[in-house]
Formats: structure tokens, C-alpha cells, sequence
């Protein structure tokens, strides 16, 4: 079953401050995502990988094309959705982790990571926060402390446990591995395979070749465009 | 008197008033402009009352004018012999021989009848002025029937003091409508206001407003449910006439710490003591 | 409008003299959605809110807005009373300065409680408990509940003036820089505070700020104002990340990356 797929899919940004330059990032790109599939993205540096992750989560608008998402049993196009769709799509099926961790600032890593679990109360998405961030070995004495002194190691496991609390059924992630070191990698990779055997779709950028081999089934390659044509 | 009309007044002006009293009436509790006139005696002597009696004297009347329920105070005196002369009306003390009753700061403590008129002479018309400073939002929020503010005050009484503080001028709602000054009566007469046979007639001559309660009209002081409004007065009985139930005075008797507590409604201790009771103070 | 529309503006246009403070204004706001209208000062976003809330009539354009009882009623044709009596249970307003809403000389308590006894409220010990509720709420210890708000921090004036405005359980609160004038580590506090609140109450907030960091983290749309012009809105994400429009890109460029 197809959970995400994108059609003649288009991406530039037109630079209004750089005398309207226009780069061009991503043209027809046509790809898709099943349910239990983990598709890797990959090419080379600048390609366009973190765009086409971002177009697809609505962070960036499309400039072209369709984004189909399954959302509740019906296909919703992402780049023609009202921004209040988006809010619920995201808020019900689609799942993202970024490289960097943005929260507001003086709460505490359990707060933040409570806050993103869905359909339960407050004491269990606190239950479910903590477990999350033990096995992710954050050590419980950080639980009630905000994360903006964490290193980049934990504020990315922070992110991680965020991103995977919510139980979304398709899972962006955008290097999810980069600050780990290898105990942690390998726990973020059983992660991601369980997501897998829970049905769900995953796309992600895994820098690391490691990871990808442990986790993509397949390999979406974005390559670069010709320069501006 | 010669060379002045009935009651002092011109006709005209007695008939702005009246029309404004009507007004009043029609409209109880809220506060009607009127005219003022210069009066022969300063602001805050009773200008408003006098006006207002002015306006409804006839010349079978018979006028009682009380100053802190006492008939003998100076103000009282003079603005019950202004009227004697002014418009040859008779007078009295005894509020059951009254037609029209002109008071400062007290409701006589008999039961007033359907064919009584009760004057208030009124300082501060507004009973939101303390709280809100802008005539123009006060008049707003009678408009909108918008007391919050009020019970904000009586919250912070209570919360500060453990009840309300207002002992005097305390507020009250006229027919479920309008919040009303009742003014400077002590909160021990507002029951009386309360569905009074009377008709009550308030005046403010420095404030230039007219209010007005018609007979048999609900008038309920401000309170929480949890904190019922409650009267309170001096624990003791009437040095004179032994009364366990009258609003009391204190009066300094001597320098060496005596006191004495009476009656403040003159007419009222003395009918009780010409029927033969007597206080402590008699008796001995 | 849509069946499930809150608040829903179309056509606003206002002038003040040769300035445009609104040009051709459309808005709509979804219950429990926050909508941040930021922009430069002058750029028109604070008469939009005055006229969001019925404070400020347009010259032109009509202001819908569904009563709990399903019904639209046109904010700028309200009698003053039911639209006085709508900003004082079902609306709320909260000023950039605290001192614009509270009651200085009242206490706490009684700031609290006030919009419930506008409401017909009359039980002394009911007022005084849902205050203390609220204050609890939004972290102010209730043993300060007696205390006059002058001698209250920035922040817990601001803390406070919230309370007082959330007691009624309102569904619509509007708020004016709500952050502003205060240090930043008692603004994140606030922001805090103010999106637990918001998301665990269900409130609907049309918020006005020239803080992008506050948008981003409170507002799930964002509307970008210049010159009484929407020059570009959406997703708060995707207008703050890949801004369309020169002037919303000049904005994000001008500020440091929160």
C-alpha cells in the first residue's frame, strides 16, 4: 500500500535579496513510500535530499507537481492543502525528525518529548516520554532538565524520541544518526526497524552507509541538476 | 413671605424638577439630570433635597426635616423653618404627622405609609465614582447593567477585612436593574428601602442628578451568597428610652471616659419615652 | 465561511489619513488554531487585531465570527452590550503591558475573579477557590493570591493578566506582543506557558507580534503583514523556512536563526 508518493514533484527558490536569482533544486521527481518500506535517499552533497525530505513534511512549498499523502485512509495532496490539512496531517500521520533540535527554550527534555505523544494523557505520554529516553540512554537525572546545554549527541536523541513517541505512520528522518556514536546508532537502528514491522513508511537521509544498509529497503537517488537552464 | 414664590423656587424651575422626578420614578434607580439652582445655603447643606422638596410641597402639606434622624441640628432647624416661611407649610417632628419627610444620613425608624414622601438629600449620586473615575465609562456600565466592578470591591472587603467594610451609603440594586447610592444612610437602614410603602425621592444639588425609588420597589444590598449583606448596630440599649432594637448614637458625656448610647432618631426615643419606657439612664 | 469557521474577516480596509493600515484584509481562524500576524511596526498588524475584536471599525469588509451557539454574528454590527459581553466571557484580550488589563489596587484574587462576577457569579468562596485555580495555572503560588499585583514581577504580571483573561474559558483570546518587555529568559517562560495553555484548553488565538521566534513556536499559521497588505501566509514552518514573498524574506534575513 503506497503511504506517500510524489508526481512531477518541482522545487526552486527565487532569491528576492540576491537580485531574484532563481535556483532550481528539485524537477520532476516521481517517488514513492509503502507501508513497512524504508526508502534512503541518497546522492551527492547538495542534490537536493534535505529539500525533497523538507517539500515532502510541507516545510518547504512545492513548486511543482503533487505530494500524496495517505492520510486517514485518503490520498491528501500536500502542496495544494490547506495549511490548516497540513497541520492535522502532520499532526495525525506524518512524522519528522530534523538534525537540529528547535523547542522553546527552559523546558525540560521530558516536556518536550511528552508534548509530541498523541491520544493519551498527559501522565502516560510522561510514562511513555521516559522509556523512550531510557533507552535511548539519556540518563534519567537529564529528564527535567532543558536541553539546550545537552550535547549534540543527546539533543539528537531528544529529537529521536520526539519524532518517534507519536507513533506517525510515515517517519521522515533527516540524518538521524549524524552525532551518535555506535551504541546509539544501533538502538535508533532497531528503532526504525520495528517502525518498519509496525507497518509504517519511512524515508530518510542516512549519511551513514552503516544505517542505510541496516534499515532502507530500497534507495531513491536525487541527483543534482544541470545549473539553472 | 412676601416678595418670594411658594416654596422658593419660580414656578418653572419646579416644574423642570418635577418633570425629572417623574422621570425618576419611571425609571427607579437611575440617575436623571437636572437643573440645579443656586440655593441659599452652601453645597453639601442638602441643595438637592431642598430642591427636590421644593418641588413637590403643597400647602396642605406637613414637613419633618431630619439631619442624622435628630429634628434639632442646626441644618435640620433651618431648612424646616426655610419652608415654614418660604411656603407657610406646617411642620412637625413627628414622622407619623409628616407628609414629606426631608432627611441627611438616616430613614426614621417607624414604618413609613403609602401617603409619605422621603427626601434624600445625596452628596455622591454615583455609586461607582470610588471605582471609576470616568463619568462617561460609569454611566456605560449602568447602561449594560455591568457591576462586576461592584462585587470586586466587596471581594477585596471581604478578602482584606473578613466582610464588607462599607458601613454607610452602602450599595444596592433597584429593581434587579440599576445600582443605587442610597446615600449616606447607615447600611442598618437599607432593609427599610426594601419594598417601603413611601415614595423616596433622592436629590444632589452640587451633582446635578435626581433618582427616584416608587413605592413597593425591591431594593437589595450588594452581597455574595456566601457572605449575606447584614445589618449591624451598637450592642447596647437606649440610655433613654431602653430601645434594644434602634440605630444609636454615641455621645461623650463628660472628659473622664463616660458615654452614653441613644437613640439617633429623636422622634422615636421620645414617643417611646412619653408611651413610658425608659433606659437605664432615666431610671436612674 | 465554513461550517466550523471561528472568526472569518474578508475585504478589511481601513485609512488613517494617507496611511494604509489595512488594504483588502481577509482572514480566517479555526477553532483552537493560532494565527501569528507579524510584521514591522506600522505594517498594519495591530489595527488588524482591533478590528479582529471589534475594538476598531473598518471602513469597508465585515468580520463574521461563530457564537457558542453556532450562530455568525458580523462583530462590527453587534449592539455594544452583546459585543462588551462577548470580550468579557467568550473573548479575551491580552495587552503587550499587564497594566493595560489589571487592576492595580485589587488584588490578585480579585483580578482574577472579576470577570466571574461580571458574569453573575455571587459565592465569595467559589470566586476566590477558581481564582486560586488559575493562578496555579499559571505558576504563581496561590499564598499570593491577597497580594496587590504591584508587587508582582513583569512576568508574573503578565502571568497574572492571562489568568485573568482564561478564567471565563474563553475560545477566542487575541493578544498584543504578549512577550514583549520582558527579559528573554522570562519570555520563554511565558511562551511556555502560554502553548501548554493554549493547546491543553482548545483556545483559538489571533496573536500579533514582530518576534518570529514567538510565531514560530506559538502559531500554527502566520500571516505577514506590510503596509495594511497580507504579503504572503501559511504554515508557519514553511513561511518562516522558505519565505515567498521579497518582504517576508527580508524579515527572516534580518533576524538572528532561532
Amino acid at each position: 500500500m503506497i503511504m506517500l508518493e510524489t508526481e512531477n514533484l518541482s522545487k526552486n527558490f527565487l532569491l528576492h535579496l540576491q537580485g531574484g536569482v532563481r535556483i532550481d533544486v528539485l524537477r520532476g521527481v516521481d517517488f514513492s513510500v509503502q507501508a513497512g518500506e524504508c526508502v534512503a535517499l541518497t546522492g551527492p552533497s547538495g542534490a537536493g535530499k534535505t529539500t525533497l525530505l523538507r517539500s515532502l513534511y510541507g516545510n518547504y512549498r512545492a513548486g511543482g507537481g503533487a505530494i500524496r499523502v495517505r492520510h486517514e485512509g485518503a490520498m491528501v495532496d500536500i502542496v495544494t492543502a490547506s495549511p490548516r490539512l497540513v497541520v492535522e496531517v502532520r499532526d495525525r500521520t506524518l512524522g519528522y525528525v530534523s538534525q537540529f533540535l528547535r523547542v522553546v527554550p527552559r523546558v525540560s527534555a521530558l516536556d518536550i518529548v511528552a508534548d509530541a505523544a498523541r491520544g493519551v494523557s498527559t501522565q502516560q505520554a510522561h510514562e511513555m516520554a521516559a522509556a523512550l529516553l531510557a533507552r535511548l540512554n539519556i540518563p534519567a537525572r537529564l529528564h527535567g532538565l532543558p536541553p539546550a546545554t545537552f550535547s549534540g549527541g543527546e539533543q539528537q536523541r531528544i529529537n529521536l524520541a520526539r519524532g518517534f513517541i507519536g507513533s506517525h505512520p510515515i517517519l521522515l528522518l533527516d540524518e538521524p544518526t549524524a552525532s551518535l556514536d555506535n551504541a546509539n546508532r544501533d538502538i535508533v537502528i532497531e528503532m526504525i526497524l520495528e517502525a518498519k514491522a509496525a507497518g509504517k513508511a519511512v524515508v530518510g537521509i542516512f549519511h551513514d552507509t552503516f544505517v542505510r544498509d541496516a534499515v532502507a529497503n530500497r534507495i531513491f537517488n536525487v541527483l543534482p541538476l544541470q545549473d539553472a537552464a | 413671605m412676601n416678595g418670594y414664590n411658594f416654596a422658593y423656587l419660580d414656578e418653572q424651575t419646579k416644574r423642570m424638577i418635577r418633570r425629572s422626578l417623574l422621570k425618576a420614578v419611571a425609571i427607579p434607580g437611575h440617575q436623571i439630570p437636572f437643573g440645579s439652582r443656586e440655593m441659599p445655603l452652601p453645597y453639601g447643606w442638602g441643595t438637592g433635597g431642598i430642591q427636590v422638596t421644593a418641588a413637590v410641597l403643597g400647602a396642605d402639606d406637613t414637613l419633618k426635616v431630619i439631619d442624622q434622624g435628630a429634628d434639632d441640628t442646626t441644618n435640620a432647624v433651618s431648612i424646616r423653618r426655610f419652608f415654614a416661611r418660604t411656603a407657610g407649610v406646617a411642620t412637625t417632628t413627628h414622622t407619623a404627622e409628616a407628609t414629606i419627610i426631608q432627611t441627611r444620613h438616616r430613614i426614621p425608624e417607624e414604618p413609613l405609609r403609602e401617603d409619605q414622601i422621603i427626601v434624600y438629600q445625596v452628596p455622591q449620586p454615583e455609586p461607582l465614582s470610588k471605582l471609576e473615575p470616568s463619568r462617561a465609562e460609569t454611566k456605560r456600565m449602568h447602561g449594560l447593567s455591568e457591576y462586576g466592578l461592584m462585587h470586586v470591591k466587596l471581594y477585596e472587603d471581604i478578602t482584606r477585612y473578613g466582610h464588607v467594610s462599607i458601613s454607610y451609603d452602602y450599595p444596592v440594586m433597584v429593581n434587579g436593574r440599576y445600582l443605587m447610592a442610597p446615600s449616606p444612610i447607615p447600611a442598618f437602614d437599607n432593609p427599610k428601602m426594601d419594598m417601603m410603602p413611601a415614595l423616596q425621592l433622592f436629590g444632589a444639588g452640587r451633582e446635578k442628578r435626581l433618582y427616584a425609588v416608587p413605592p413597593y420597589t425591591k431594593v437589595a444590598s450588594l452581597d455574595f451568597d456566601d457572605h449575606p449583606f447584614r445589618t449591624t448596630r451598637a450592642p447596647q440599649v437606649c440610655g433613654l428610652c431602653g430601645s434594644g432594637v434602634s440605630y444609636l448614637d454615641e455621645v461623650v458625656t463628660d472628659d473622664k471616659g463616660g458615654r452614653l448610647f441613644v437613640c439617633s432618631d429623636t422622634d422615636y426615643c421620645e414617643t417611646r419615652r412619653a408611651e413610658g419606657h425608659a433606659g437605664t439612664e432615666l431610671a436612674a | 465561511m465554513n461550517d466550523d469557521t471561528l472568526l472569518s474577516a474578508r475585504g478589511l480596509n481601513l485609512r488613517f489619513g494617507a496611511v494604509t493600515a489595512l488594504d483588502q484584509v481577509d482572514c480566517d481562524l479555526w477553532p483552537g488554531e493560532v494565527l501569528a500576524i507579524v510584521g514591522e511596526s506600522g505594517s498594519g498588524k495591530t489595527t488588524l487585531l482591533n478590528v479582529l475584536s471589534g475594538r476598531m471599525a473598518p471602513q469597508s469588509g465585515v468580520v463574521w465570527y461563530r457564537d457558542p451557539n453556532g450562530h455568525l454574528v458580523d462583530v462590527h454590527a453587534m449592539p455594544a452590550p452583546a459585543l462588551r459581553a462577548l470580550h468579557r466571557s467568550d473573548w479575551g484580550f491580552v495587552h503587550q503591558n499587564p497594566r493595560d488589563n489589571l487592576r492595580m489596587g485589587v488584588t490578585a484574587g480579585g483580578n482574577v475573579g472579576e470577570r466571574l462576577m461580571a458574569q453573575g457569579s455571587r459565592h465569595y468562596g467559589n470566586i476566590r477557590a477558581e481564582a486560586i485555580a488559575w493562578l496555579e495555572q499559571v505558576e504563581i503560588d496561590a499564598d499570593r493570591v491577597d497580594h496587590l499585583p504591584r508587587t508582582f514581577s513583569g512576568g508574573m504580571l503578565q502571568r497574572l493578566q492571562i489568568a485573568r483573561t482564561l478564567v471565563t474559558h474563553p475560545r477566542l483570546v487575541f493578544m498584543d506582543e504578549p512577550t514583549g518587555g520582558l527579559d528573554v529568559s522570562v519570555q520563554a517562560r511565558l511562551l511556555d506557558l502560554i502553548r501548554s495553555l493554549v493547546r491543553r484548553l482548545g483556545i483559538a488565538v489571533v496573536l500579533v507580534t514582530h518576534d518570529l521566534a514567538v510565531a514560530r513556536l506559538l502559531a500554527h499559521r502566520v500571516m505577514v503583514m506590510q503596509r495594511g497588505v497580507v504579503v504572503e501566509s501559511g504554515l508557519t514552518d514553511q513561511v518562516l523556512d522558505d519565505p515567498q514573498h521579497p518582504y517576508t524574506q527580508l524579515l527572516v534575513s534580518s533576524v538572528l536563526s532561532a
